[in-house]
């Protein structure tokens, strides 16, 4: 074990040392020196890895937590190089085969995406801009990564459907579902972010969709703006943690509080997702749920909060590949069905980092939580509070406000942060049920995909 | 968002004549249910009836879009058609002008047709009279007006200017923030 020299340190070094040190912790018992305990390996190398790919401390302990070694070195490895552009056929316009052929034609080294994918192209090379093509601009295509298709392919909209999109800039999901139902039934595409909207506007009109409604509301007001939906899409604003290669700021700008801000505004808008379905649907009732994050706070958790909260189970996404969710999560045990759920990852399946759930809503009813405090949660929620329960409910809030100030200003190991944290954030949600927590970290991954849409 | 009234209706007809004639018919009485028109923050939308209900149930503060945008009136109440309702225009299309695939990019960055560019233009396409302009290879691009009839295209010089520009499809990528 060596220590870090003051000077500016040596990046080959440090990568021989992450190297060694990993085949030490592959077979500690034999090849570890002398008096030195894996806690002190780990942290070395958790710091070398910090220092060699320029991870913050923090999100490499998430990492970490996630993956084992090697594969994490793998997903580090993965996330420096770009993934593969790829393209959509607009089967609206088009047929892949003649897409192909035209682009083809123009220079562009191409091949189909997958076996899984019937519209999608891989664009190896291309001697002219992709994103400006003549059939690029007359619809014939649209530039989106490849895990971005299976959300909507785990969707499966049916024709004639209703279908909501909670969160749908730049429109490149919207537009897939369109294509689906052969722009028949009805689409309403919401967004919470005016600016991102004009994109959406854009390629809606360019793909030559018409059965779609552009709104721009907060996707938690959703049951009060319109509900009774066949399907719901949320594609939930997240910390962008599977989206390093097109983002790397993400490497350094996350801590715990914005995960967990993240989290708690994934979990208001999954029930309004939820509740934005009509379970009696003859063909629906379906609401997937899907993020660019492979934190665990802000999917399997979410998922499993959404579980207890409402009558929606799990049911298969119909992606035959994908790893599965996770049930258990060091001291976190979730829902068996959550095996159900897929996870994608950079370095095994080549395309962003995602996760994917989708549920079944087998029942209108809102379930009444069973603890004490909980009434108070829902009730913010569904705005149906009396005034005469607003009162006690203030005073909760003031307490546990200065409680968690008081938390926020003590230093504490990672691990016991993220539980108090997690104690205090029921009434905290209790207290203020708006604009506090908002996204400002939200739309951070999103911005990204607009660059790579914006051509 | 609310239905045109008669002398809006009126301006908007009278440009969408202007491309596709009297197959405007075919935009109101259509075999798979109705459709109408709406004007929503000055812009003209073509929507379905079905979709104008999802689209009055949300909030007139934000909604931002409903079916197919037209145009816009501008602020001395004429209609102006955007490129937005090429899908529209490109298949009732009475007058077509194709240009050659040289020229195909000069027209997407919002020049004129040049008579060097011209592939193909219709039969006794008269001066002046709106026209849809396509690749050779039939996609559409985006519509303008004659500056010349077909008669006289024969005869002018290469340089000269045969189609004046008025909307094409690289408008998505050149003003996507004003398209809506």
């Amino acid at each position: 074990m060596v220590f870090l020299p003051a000077e500016p340190p040596d990046l080959h070094v440090i990568h021989q040392r992450i190297k060694g040190n990993m085949e030490v912790l592959q077979d500690f018992v034999v090849k570890r020196e002398e008096g030195r305990t894996r806690q002190e390996y780990l942290a070395l190398l958790r710091r070398d890895m910090a220092a060699y790919y320029s991870y913050s401390d923090f999100l490499l302990m998430k990492l970490m937590d996630i993956f084992p070694l090697p594969e994490l070195i793998n997903f580090l490895e993965a996330n420096e190089v770009p993934r593969p552009v790829t393209v959509r056929t607009n089967t609206l316009k088009t047929r892949r085969r003649d897409l192909a052929q035209a682009l083809i034609n123009r220079g562009v080294n191409l091949d189909p995406l997958g076996k899984w994918s019937k519209t999608g192209l891989v664009i190896y090379d291309s001697s002219v801009p992709i994103g400006a093509t003549p059939e690029y601009l007359a619809g014939h295509y649209m530039l989106q990564g490849a895990s971005s298709l299976l959300p909507v392919m785990a969707l499966a909209p049916q024709e004639n459907e209703r279908i909501l999109d909670m969160c749908c800039a730049p429109g490149g999901k919207t537009s897939y579902i369109a294509q689906l139902m052969k722009n028949t039934g009805m689409i309403l595409a919401n967004d919470s972010n005016a600016e991102r909207l004009h994109s959406v506007v854009g390629n809606l009109h360019r793909l030559g969709v018409t059965n779609a409604v552009v709104s721009n509301c907060d996707g938690r007001q959703f049951p009060k703006v319109l509900g009774g939906f066949d399907r719901v899409l949320l594609d939930a604003p997240c910390s962008g943690t599977g989206v390093i290669s097109k983002d790397p700021a993400v490497k350094t700008n996350k801590d715990e509080k914005d995960i967990l801000r993240c989290a708690h505004l994934q979990k208001e808008l999954i029930l309004s997702a939820i509740d934005s379905v009509n379970a009696a649907s003859e063909t629906g009732g379906y609401i997937v749920y899907c993020t660019c994050s492979i934190m665990v706070e802000e999917n399997e958790w979410v998922v499993d909060y959404a579980l207890k909260k409402r009558n929606v189970r799990l049911v298969a996404t119909g992606l035959d590949f994908g790893k599965e969710g996770f049930t258990r999560f060091k001291d976190r045990r979730f829902h068996p069905s959550l095996k159900s759920t897929r996870r994608f990852y950079p370095h095994t399946h080549n395309m962003d980092g995602f996760f994917i759930a989708k549920f079944k809503k087998f029942s209108n009813a809102i379930p009444q939580a069973q603890k004490d405090e909980e009434p108070a949660v829902e009730a913010a929620s569904l705005s149906t509070v009396p005034n005469t329960v607003m009162e006690p409910q203030l005073k909760k809030k003031k307490l546990e406000g200065s409680k968690a100030d008081r938390e926020q200003k003590q230093p504490q190991p990672a691990l016991k942060k993220r539980h108090s944290l997690q104690v205090q954030r029921r009434p905290l949600k209790a207290g203020r049920p708006s604009t506090k927590m908002m996204c400002p970290q939200g739309p951070t991954r999103k911005k990204h995909r607009v660059k790579l849409n914006g051509q | 968002m609310r239905p045109l009234t008669e002398a809006e209706t009126r301006a908007v007809f009278e440009k969408l004549g202007r491309y596709i004639g009297e197959n405007i018919q075919l935009l109101v009485d259509r075999p798979d249910g109705t459709y109408c028109f709406r004007l929503h923050r000055d812009r003209v939308y073509y929507l379905s009836e079905k979709l104008l209900k999802v689209a009055a149930s949300i909030p007139r503060d934000s909604l931002v879009s409903l079916g197919t945008c037209f145009g816009k009136f501008t602020k001395t109440q004429k209609f102006r058609l955007s490129v937005t309702a090429l899908d529209f225009l490109a298949p009732y299309a009475k007058y077509k002008v194709w240009v050659k695939p040289g020229s195909e990019q000069s027209f997407l960055y919002g020049n004129h047709v040049l008579k060097s560019g011209l592939g193909r233009i219709t039969e006794n396409t008269a001066q002046y009279q709106g026209v849809v302009v396509y690749s050779m290879a039939d996609v559409p691009l985006g519509f303008g007006v004659a500056a010349k009839s077909t008669q006289e295209c024969r005869k002018v010089d290469p340089m000269a200017i045969v189609v004046f520009h008025q909307a094409d499809v690289g408008e998505y990528v050149r003003n996507e923030d004003t398209l809506t």
